[in-house]
């Protein structure tokens, strides 16, 4: 227990997946490693949660505070939860042959470097380092994406490569912009990459340099968010890699990319000369809402049909980080948060619905709350709640973005919420088929580890109806500094 | 400012964009490689004068990178690839030739239009650099949207990385360039290894990537 040895908790959430990744890279049973890499995340969440009581001072690379702390907190809960659904996951695929012993020990070494990266770069305070941990979280999910090794992985794992490779190119060439920006006025050396100096001497920097250098950052690191045209990576990363990566993917990857593009925001909008973010951002998120919605109602395959649900909900909420203010940004933070829970939670479910009917392919999967009525209703309660259902967090977030939205600029009000309603009625028709009408498909039973999924659909169901007052004193806390 | 060595860091720097133009009119896959490596050589060359009128040592290494890996390692695996592979010795393009010049010209036109007025203040080696790298990135990026082959996907993709890396030993002082640079290499490594891994497993029949897309509207 990290309490008992003292440890700094930042260091915990730092260290223990790195060496739980060394120690599982060569654990060879399956049930050891599984369990191991449970502990390891566990560990790594009280180490976060320790972070609340107390956190060091910000150093030259490294930074907790009252922003990061909630998505390390998050990421580490749903790095956790999944964990513990990977484990029922992947007794599965080696009992059918999909995956080997020794694919199993890459597998969980990957997953706890990706849980490392994702944390260094959520804890980083220097704009390079950060680069660096998104490069190597980037790196680690393209390896577990085509772990599966059929032509349609690779094919995927290669796409995301490529296109990833692409975004963090231009992630970097921002980066540098940024550097050269801030040489002038914090001088040569470390100290101009250290984001809590770049923020507070913000208002001196080269408003221009800033301008260009925020494009090629939103361009970077949108293209890992998944902004609309940008997106052509990710419905093939998530339906071809191993549902538990799907599930991180939607629930934490991205929400890493934009952590760092909001910490850029953060920069920006501290200078009063450079561009304002907000119509980058709206349009952007308008265009990768309204997109995915039309998009949703194409799919076939029931993993690339919540990735494309994804890129809907990260359209939302970066338009709403885009709409801004106190409002707009505590939106954006909620629907974040809800947005990983609840899609993490369907992926949990689709994982273990994939693995009884034995096809992603929707059309040969149906009936499913009559044959295997736990997973068809859990399944039906997370569309629900992604679809913005009250009352589920989801639609609180969304209320508050409808509403924040129709006070200010009611055009892009009416464009957002048609683009909500598309997206529902495509999930809604889809869920149809799937949860109810005749059973088609193996209908044998499922040994599935419910609980993960339960506890997110909890946290999601208790947030819609009653949000604890401490928090929403925290969340818009956090919105008053973005800006 | 000296003027010399004003001057041949602008040389350098024109000749890594002129060398990207090089890229853009090669049909054939080991003439491509070979320019290539000429990137990278001026590249390396580039950094290295950076490195000595800056008085920063820790450059060499980033340039001794690009001359080893760069230069010479990663084109000689990618051309034993192309060769052991049998991969199509002619470079599939999307769009002609002669577009794609005038479309990278259209490029460095813009990133000067660009960068060369908000950089007014800043440093003016970093200035003209940061242009002229600006251009190296954006006529790689337009490398690998016009060329269908992977291979030269990914010396688009290095191409790219070199103006990167210019701009990055270009701004005086910036720390972490060499693990930077480091990284980036570790990356190709990957891609490189990716592309070998892909035939091996004989998974593909080619090593073009338009054979790789499939109709996926109709299944997923």
């Amino acid at each position: 227990m990290p309490f008992l040895l003292g440890i700094d908790p930042l260091v915990g959430v730092l260290s223990i997946p790195l060496v739980a990744a060394a120690v599982l890279a060569f654990v060879p049973g399956y049930r050891v490693s599984a369990g191991m890499n449970m502990a390891a995340s566990l560990g790594s969440l009280l180490c976060a949660l320790m972070l609340l009581a107390g956190r060091p001072a910000p150093g030259q690379y490294l930074l907790v505070d009252d922003l990061n702390v909630v998505f390390i907190i998050l990421n580490t809960f749903v790095g956790f939860t999944t964990s513990v659904f990977s484990a029922s996951y992947i007794a599965h695929e080696l009992e059918i042959g999909r995956l080997t012993q020794r694919h199993l020990r890459f597998y969980h070494a990957m997953y706890q470097i990706m849980q490392f990266g994702m944390g260094l770069a959520l804890v980083a305070n220097n704009i390079g380092l950060m680069w660096v941990a998104v490069e190597l979280a980037t790196l680690t999910t393209v390896l577990m994406v085509g772990i599966y090794r059929t032509a349609e992985a690779l094919e995927a794992a290669w796409k995301y490569f490529i296109l990833g490779s692409v975004g963090i190119a231009l992630a970097l060439f921002g980066t540098i912009l940024v550097y050269l920006a801030a040489l002038p006025v914090i001088g040569e050396g470390m100290d101009a990459m250290v984001w809590t100096t770049l923020v507070s001497r913000a208002a001196a920097l080269d408003p221009s340099l800033l301008n260009i250098a925020f494009i090629f950052l939103l361009l970077g690191y949108g293209t890992k968010v998944g902004l609309a045209p940008l997106h052509a990576w990710l419905p093939d990363a998530h339906s071809e890699g191993p549902t538990p990566i799907s599930a991180v993917l939607s629930g934490l990857l991205l929400n890493v990319a934009l952590y760092a593009l909001l910490r850029f925001k953060m920069l920006i909008a501290a200078n009063p000369g450079a561009l304002a973010p907000g119509p980058l951002m709206i349009g952007m998120g308008l265009l990768s809402l309204i997109f995915a919605a039309f998009m949703l109602y194409r799919r076939r395959d029931i993993k690339r049909m919540f990735a494309y649900s994804s890129i809907e909900h990260m359209g939302i909420i970066v338009f709403s980080f885009g709409m801004a203010g106190p409002l707009g940004n505590f939106a954006g933070l909620l629907h974040m948060a809800m947005h990983s829970l609840t899609k993490s939670a369907i992926f949990f479910a689709v994982g273990h619905i994939v693995q009884v009917k034995g096809t992603q392919r929707m059309a040969d999967i149906g009936g499913l709350t009559v044959s295997h009525p736990v997973l068809g209703w859990s399944l039906v309660a997370g569309v629900a709640a992604i679809g913005g259902m009250p009352p589920f967090g989801v639609f609180t977030s969304e209320f508050l973005v409808a509403s924040t939205t129709f006070a200010r600029v009611p055009v892009l009000a009416v464009l957002f919420v048609f683009g909500l309603l598309l997206a529902f009625g495509a999930l809604l028709l889809r869920v149809n088929d799937l949860a109810f009408g005749p059973v088609k498909g193996p209908v044998g039973p499922v040994r599935a580890s419910y609980l993960p999924m339960f506890a997110h659909l909890l946290l999601v169901l208790i947030a819609g109806i009653w949000l604890p007052p401490p928090l929403v004193a925290w969340f818009h806390h956090v919105a008053v500094q973005l800006g | 400012m000296h003027g010399l060595s004003f001057d041949i860091a602008h040389m350098l720097a024109g000749a890594l964009v002129l060398v990207s133009f090089m890229m853009l009119y090669q049909v054939r896959l080991y003439a491509l490689l070979n320019v290539l490596a000429l990137h990278a050589l001026v590249l390396s060359l580039s950094v290295a004068w950076q490195a000595h009128i800056q008085g920063s040592p820790h450059l060499y290494v980033t340039a001794a990178i690009a001359l080893g890996f760069k230069a010479i390692l990663v084109p000689w695996a990618l051309r034993r690839m192309v060769f052991r592979m049998g991969v199509h010795r002619e470079i599939e393009a999307v769009v002609s030739v002669g577009l794609t010049m005038l479309a990278g010209m259209a490029l460095v036109a813009l990133s000067l239009e660009v960068m060369l007025p908000v950089t007014a203040k800043a440093d003016p080696i970093a200035r003209e650099d940061i242009a002229l790298a600006l251009s190296v990135v954006l006529i790689g990026l337009l490398m690998m949207v016009t060329r269908r082959n992977a291979v030269s996907q990914v010396v688009g993709f290095m191409s790219l990385e070199n103006g990167i890396n210019l701009a990055a030993t270009g701004a005086r002082g910036m720390p972490l360039v060499v693990e930077i640079s480091i990284a980036f290499s570790i990356l190709i490594a990957f891609i490189v290894i990716g592309i070998f891994l892909f035939r091996i497993r004989e998974r593909f029949d080619t090593v073009d990537v338009g054979a790789l897309d499939k109709f996926r509207g109709g299944q997923g």
